[in-house]
């Protein structure tokens, strides 16, 4: 006999609405795939494409402490903002992201990068003159590699000087869908 | 080398505990008791969760929380010498009757009866559970055991 869903579900959000969790994570689907999200009270920490919910739970765990839980109340809003998104209905996330946990140097590239707007994209050189470090392109492009929470702070929308996709940790053909849903793509 | 116990992501001790946890919550409370006993055990384990030092006796702590959950539910819904009602599954494991027939024991010695001869416990983890030492809990079993002997002879 297993616990009922209803009980295990009331559960999930009693711990949420307590405050107590240090992470809440859920899985939702997506045009590109299924999305693993997850969010501490400071905002969005993780996306993550092709989800394994049991690594990706150890490694939140080591970095945001050991109370994670699936609990889809708090992704509720991150899950709006982003089917809005797909259906080309949100150009801006109203979402505070959490980077806390990241190094100064990627901290910035990604506070910079938030600034390209949707169906615009910037170059890793482009990028790296914005903050103030022009020879630092290869660090950025290692920073934006390394970006938790694609999509909302928006890696796709940096490619190389010649406008070539270059690289994207969730694929080249995601990157390729997400430039072309905001209209960034030419022919 | 010292083997190092890390305390895993709460999901993880959440979903190998959970179902164990219910089933042992419905054996001793009933049903529908049961609901507000298991948010209350996994609440209480979620607050204590961070003063947790290694990940020994994970299983053991969650039932020691559990039956002061259950011991706590039990003191102020049943009056001295009531019968509880009694639970109804539709599949019924080995413990399952256990369960009942320990219905009308004292909240201790049904846990301890229920932790030792329906889930195999140690006295030592039984013990953790209780809140008590090993001889108490080994007591406790067996006082129950002979009340259990009295009623039905």
């Amino acid at each position: 006999m297993s616990v009922p869903t209803d009980i295990d579900r009331t559960f999930r959000d009693r711990a949420a609405a307590e405050g107590v969790l240090d992470v809440a994570y859920d899985l939702i689907e997506s045009p590109i795939g299924s999305l693993f999200v997850a969010a501490t009270d400071r905002g969005v920490c993780e996306i993550g494409f092709d989800p394994e919910p049991e690594a990706e739970v150890e490694r939140l765990a080591r970095l945001h402490g050991a109370r994670v839980l699936r609990s889809p109340r708090p992704v509720d809003k991150i899950r709006r903002e982003l089917d809005e998104y797909f259906e080309g209905r949100r150009r801006d996330f109203d979402l505070a992201v959490d980077l806390t946990v990241l190094p100064a140097f990627q901290q910035l590239v990604l506070a910079e990068l938030q600034r390209v707007p949707y169906g615009d994209t910037d170059t890793y050189g482009g990028l790296a003159r914005r903050i103030g470090k022009p020879r630092a392109a290869r660090a950025v492009g290692g920073a934006l590699n390394r970006n938790p929470v694609p999509i909302v702070v928006p890696c796709h929308r940096v490619v190389g000087s010649s406008g070539n996709l270059v690289g994207y940790a969730g694929g080249l053909e995601r990157k390729e869908k997400l430039l072309a849903l905001e209209g960034a793509l030419l022919g | 080398m010292m083997e190092a116990v890390a305390i895993p992501p709460f999901e993880r001790f959440y979903a190998e505990t959970r179902d164990e946890i219910w089933r042992y919550l419905v054996r001793i409370l009933g049903r529908q008791a049961a609901e507000d006993a298991f948010q209350e055990t996994f609440l209480r384990a979620l607050r204590a969760y961070t003063d947790l030092q290694h990940a020994r006796h994970l299983r053991a702590w969650a039932f020691t929380i559990a039956t002061r959950v259950a011991v706590d539910e039990r003191r102020r819904r049943v009056p001295a010498g009531a019968v509880p009602e009694l639970t109804v599954d539709d599949a019924r494991p080995a413990y399952a009757e256990l369960g009942d027939i320990a219905g009308e024991l004292p909240a201790k010695e049904r846990a301890a009866v229920v932790l030792r001869y329906g889930y195999d416990m140690p006295y030592a983890e039984i013990a953790a559970a209780l809140g008590s030492s090993e001889e108490a809990a080994r007591q406790a079993a067996s006082s129950g055991v002979r009340r259990l002997r009295r009623r039905s002879t």
